[in-house]
């Protein structure tokens, strides 16, 4: 069966992380001059899992990305990512694994000084190693994966919040990283451009397996995520079947007060009983 | 505003001083590290180097200018204004050639340090950048540090010269006396200890300068505010501890040299 040409021929080199996981949360708190934010939390993301992270503002969701990453250290508790512990690494040996890791921020965080080539190419210039003509090529393959090719010499500034959005998509995804990590891709955006950016994730999700943590205010994308998988031959999101909810490897979290009250699918979310999460959920 | 107790006040101060010690430690210690960010070294000394150069000769244009005018009129009090060109050249050379170069650099760049670091923080792209995979501190506070050190370190030889022109000028024009006479004094009159406390000098002033703009930068806590902030506590900082410094640097080198 000829599938349409993908953006990354080369598969992703995985690692089974701890016990198979790709993120591994356990017992971790933290507080913020005094204020706890996260009160004992455990959860794990297996490896080719999407979790998003449901919680009011302040409930600590962009804090658990930011713990994984390792850009903040916990008070409390464990968080092995791909099978190491974040919590006892050196800054130094973070950044050999922060490299396998792509973060999406939610105002972007792109580099307002560098244009869009620069931005994308920012890791692997980093890294070196790779030719300029093939990280010219590389650059190329992540705009196009997000349909922004000819932005290539823009500035941030010049971008649309969405564009940046994108462009930032393709900075996290351009070394083909093992684990994503999503901070509210999609607030502030138009309908459309949400769709467009749930698309993309689904995309990553579907084709290249890539393990994530999605933080979200918009229950509606994440629902999406979990109803649609992205079909390679036709090249476009398109709904499940009925009845295949199983097939998508996409979970839910909802934070209250520092803990998880839930831990799911789609499916048991939309059948919570608990009072909490039926009116987060209406 | 909200009040803070003694204690708490303290141990800030404490917190401070020993993030600051840090980060001036790691600028240093990144110089011996891998990777090596040579493109940015000469990207902030064209910025901090050739940006600061009209304003240093400038500035110690007019100070070499003022500081013979004032002289003069003690100078001839004691019938000795022929010694305009030893006074203006040791006050030049040991004292005001770096503390100028180091005050005005410190005014126009350790802002522009704490400024451009600040925004990077609150719009999170230092995050972004340790996110991924790059030291901070390796990409953008060992290249400023190095680069101020380096540039200050010339720029003071060049503020050096013009401030002895600026003296010549006013002892030429203003004063009548012979150019000659006064290049002859101004160089005769300078030993190796002079030259020495005046090279020395920018080479601290500029280390302070770097790393205490880029310690305030990458302290910014509170949005566009907060880079305000930052920026005016970073050239206080920085001026302040210029003057406070020269002092004992001074005092050290002179029980040092004898």
């Amino acid at each position: 069966m000829a599938y349409p040409p993908t953006v990354f021929e080369r598969a992703p080199v995985r690692r089974a992380g701890a016990e198979g996981n790709a993120v591994v949360f356990e017992d971790v708190a933290m507080s913020f001059e005094s204020n706890p934010v996260l009160d004992g939390i455990s959860f794990r993301l297996a490896l080719g899992e999407t979790k998003a992270i449901f919680g009011v503002a302040g409930a600590g969701k962009s804090t658990i990305l930011k713990l994984t990453l390792g850009l903040l250290k916990p008070d409390q508790g464990q968080i092995y990512v791909l099978g190491q512990d974040v919590t006892q690494m050196e800054e130094e040996d973070l950044f050999e694994l922060r490299r396998k890791i792509g973060i999406v921020f939610q105002e972007s965080a792109l580099f307002d000084s560098l244009t869009v080539r620069e931005n994308v190419a920012f890791r692997l210039m980093e890294e070196g190693g790779t030719s300029e003509d093939e990280i010219e090529q590389r650059v190329r393959e992540s705009l196009r994966f997000v349909e922004l090719e000819h932005t290539l010499d823009m500035f941030p500034v010049e971008l649309s919040g969405g564009m940046r959005r994108r462009v930032a998509i393709a900075r996290a995804i351009i070394t083909q990283p093992e684990v994503l990590l999503y901070d509210s891709p999609t607030g502030g955006l138009d309908p459309v451009t949400s769709t467009t950016i749930v698309e993309l994730i689904v995309k990553q999700r579907d084709v290249y397996k890539t393990s994530s943590l999605l933080v979200s205010h918009r229950l509606q994308d994440a629902f999406t995520m979990a109803t649609h998988y992205f079909d390679r031959r036709e090249n476009r999101m398109k709904p499940l079947p009925p009845g295949s909810r199983t097939e998508v490897p996409m979970n839910f979290i909802v934070l209250r007060d520092g803990k998880v009250i839930f831990n799911g699918d789609a499916h048991e979310l939309a059948q919570s009983k608990d009072e909490y999460i039926r009116e987060y959920i209406s | 505003m909200e009040l803070i107790s003694p204690t708490e006040l303290a141990k800030e101060k404490v917190v401070s001083v020993q993030h600051y010690t840090f980060l001036a430690w790691r600028s240093v210690a990144n110089l011996f590290r891998t990777p090596r960010y040579w493109t940015d070294m000469i990207q902030q000394a064209d910025l901090i180097g050739f940006g600061s150069l009209p304003i240093v000769l400038a500035a110690c244009f007019f100070t070499g200018a003022a500081l013979a005018l004032n002289s003069a009129t003690t100078l001839s009090r004691f019938g000795a204004l022929s010694l305009i060109g030893q006074l203006v050249s040791l006050g030049i050379v040991r004292e005001l050639g770096p503390v100028l170069s180091g005050l005005v650099v410190a005014g126009r760049n350790s802002s522009g340090m704490a400024s451009e670091l600040g925004s990077m923080i609150v719009t999170e792209q230092i995050d972004a950048m340790r996110a991924l995979g790059t030291d901070p501190m390796k990409k953008l506070v060992t290249p400023r540090v190095a680069s101020t050190v380096i540039m200050l370190f010339f720029l003071t030889i060049l503020g050096d010269l013009l401030g002895l022109i600026g003296g010549n000028v006013v002892a030429s024009l203003l004063l009548g006396l012979d150019s000659h006479q006064y290049w002859s004094n101004a160089w005769q009159t300078l030993v190796f200890e002079d030259v020495f406390m005046g090279l020395v000098k920018p080479l601290v002033f500029g280390f302070i300068i770097a790393t205490i703009g880029c310690y305030y930068g990458l302290t910014t806590r509170g949005g566009t505010q907060g880079v305000g902030r930052s920026t005016t506590e970073a050239v206080v900082a920085s001026m302040i501890l210029i003057i406070v410094v020269d002092v004992f640097v001074t005092r050290l080198l002179m029980i040092l040299l004898g």
